[in-house]
């Protein structure tokens, strides 16, 4: 005896997200660099037509992958497969869940389509994840039907300071929120331009609503458990894995990482001998309008 | 009573949380010796290929199974289904199962996240239907003698048990919902 069965509840979204927790989702360009994520324990793989750090270099618009390019993908392997949107692009959207991704991800690492409004989130069965880099925008996200936060840091750079910023600002403000009298809250929502029910939900149970990974920056292993011991479920790689001089090694390693998160010995083991990482850039030389967190409102 | 949780990857922190809640003292696994003294384990959702990659770089699999044939008690949703059967369907040729439940199980069953889905369930000898929440879910396609079938949806096997294991498909530890893990505490940990 069974009811009929309920797909696309905020339950099922969510609960793709909470199967993710303390495991790394590496971005990927192919088939082939798919697999070699599968192989080194990711969680996920994200597809997108180039990595944030040749978007920078490339210049011009991003958009979505090629839809063949996520058919094999998907081919590839079996474990979740999740593909970048741009903001607000809700055609992209309409494909990405017709092509059977698994999470979308409405991105600010591609160049956005819509300047004012982001995609209307409930309207999918899939579901989606979406940046932030404080509470307000995290609830704005969520408010739109997001079922998975990441912290935006700093794409394609490879320096994990924007990643901490955006991580201890989350934090910083939750405690806030956790903290103020109930009839504050009313000018807290409005001070955060975020809705009253979540701000409150926020304040009653001291956490967001939905599951929160790191992003943008993370390349070492250090990097990782940095982010996991700061508060985060879990991290998204970009271009750290595959613009280092031996992904496979240094996915492998970033995964023992971030499971092992507070074992020193365990991070140090894992360290030792991965070759070149990532050339990074310091976020004072990249020009306001090319800082990819900006994009999102 | 001493439990612990796989807590390589996953949705460890939930069943930590329902299990303390209980009473018992919960420990999250992370190292082999962790799993010392425990009388039942825990193995939860998550990506099974990422667990078991990992039960496999930091020695899982035998202490898991010498513990087991010492009495210890195993559970495993979802993923932790997957990794305790006797066989995986379709696996990949490195994803090897810890061969406890004499079962047959195929993993992502259903098809993708969109496919994901939720659905009341009759479980053998709980009065009230369990909310079963199925994300990505594997199936159980058979089972062999001496383990019972606690519950089905549609034709599909999605809970089992034989003594001191159990194995279910869907996500208890996401409804709030207790039934399952006083189950595991009060009659699968001390079964025979």
């Amino acid at each position: 005896m069974s009811d009929n069965p309920t797909t696309g509840t905020l339950r099922v979204k969510t609960g793709l997200a909470e199967m993710l927790k303390g495991g790394v989702i590496m971005d990927v360009v192919n088939a082939e660099q798919a697999k070699i994520a599968e192989d080194a324990g990711a969680v996920a793989v994200m597809s997108l037509e180039r990595v944030p750090a040749d978007i920078r270099a490339a210049g011009g618009v991003a958009r979505m992958a090629d839809p063949t390019r996520v058919d094999e993908i998907i081919e590839a392997v079996s474990i979740p497969v999740m593909a970048k949107c741009r903001i607000g692009h809700f055609v992209e959207a309409q494909v990405l869940q017709s092509l059977g991704v698994d999470y979308i991800d409405e991105s600010e690492v591609l160049t956005p389509a819509d300047e004012e409004h982001h995609v209307n989130k409930w309207d999918f069965t899939v579901p989606f994840v979406c940046g932030a880099r404080n509470l307000g925008e995290a609830l704005r996200r969520i408010g739109e039907g997001a079922a998975m936060i990441r912290t935006k840091g700093e794409p394609g750079t490879g320096n994990v300071v924007e990643a901490v910023r955006h991580m201890r600002t989350m934090l910083e403000e939750i405690a806030w929120v956790a903290g103020v009298r109930e009839e504050q809250l009313f000018s807290v929502a409005k001070d955060l331009q975020a809705p009253y029910d979540l701000v409150k939900w926020v304040h009653e149970n001291k956490t967001l609503p939905v599951v929160n990974f790191s992003a943008g920056g993370i390349a070492t292993p250090c990097d990782a458990a940095l982010m996991m011991q700061l508060g985060c479920d879990g991290v998204f790689v970009g271009s750290g894995i595959f613009k280092s001089g031996d992904p496979a090694k240094r996915a492998k390693a970033i995964v023992e990482a971030t499971t092992h998160f507070t074992d020193a010995d365990i991070i140090a083991r894992v360290s030792r001998d991965l070759g070149e990482a990532m050339v990074g850039i310091n976020i004072s030389d990249i020009p306001d309008a090319e800082r990819m967190q900006e994009r999102g409102w | 009573m001493r439990v612990g949780v796989l807590a390589l990857q996953g949705a460890f922190r939930e069943h930590i949380t329902d299990l303390e809640a209980l009473g018992a003292s919960v420990l999250p696994v992370r190292l082999p010796e962790q799993l010392d003294g425990l009388r039942g384990l825990v193995i939860p959702g998550g990506e099974s290929t990422a667990i078991a990659k990992l039960m496999r770089t930091y020695g899982f699999y035998e202490p898991i199974r010498a513990k087991h044939a010492g009495g210890m008690a195993v559970w495993g949703t979802c993923a932790g289904a997957i990794l305790m059967a006797a066989e995986i369907a379709d696996a990949r040729a490195d994803q090897e199962p810890l061969g406890l439940l004499d079962a047959v199980v195929r993993r992502n069953a259903y098809g993708r996240q969109k496919d994901s889905f939720e659905a009341d369930l009759q479980i053998a000898g709980f009065k009230e239907p369990f909310r079963g929440v199925f994300i990505r879910a594997p199936r159980i396609e058979s089972v062999g003698p001496g383990v019972e079938v606690l519950a089905t949806h549609g034709e599909r096997i999605v809970a089992a048990r034989d003594g001191n294991l159990m194995a279910t498909t869907f996500h208890p530890e996401l409804t709030g919902d207790p039934r399952l893990h006083r189950f595991f505490l009060d009659r699968v940990i001390g079964a025979k």
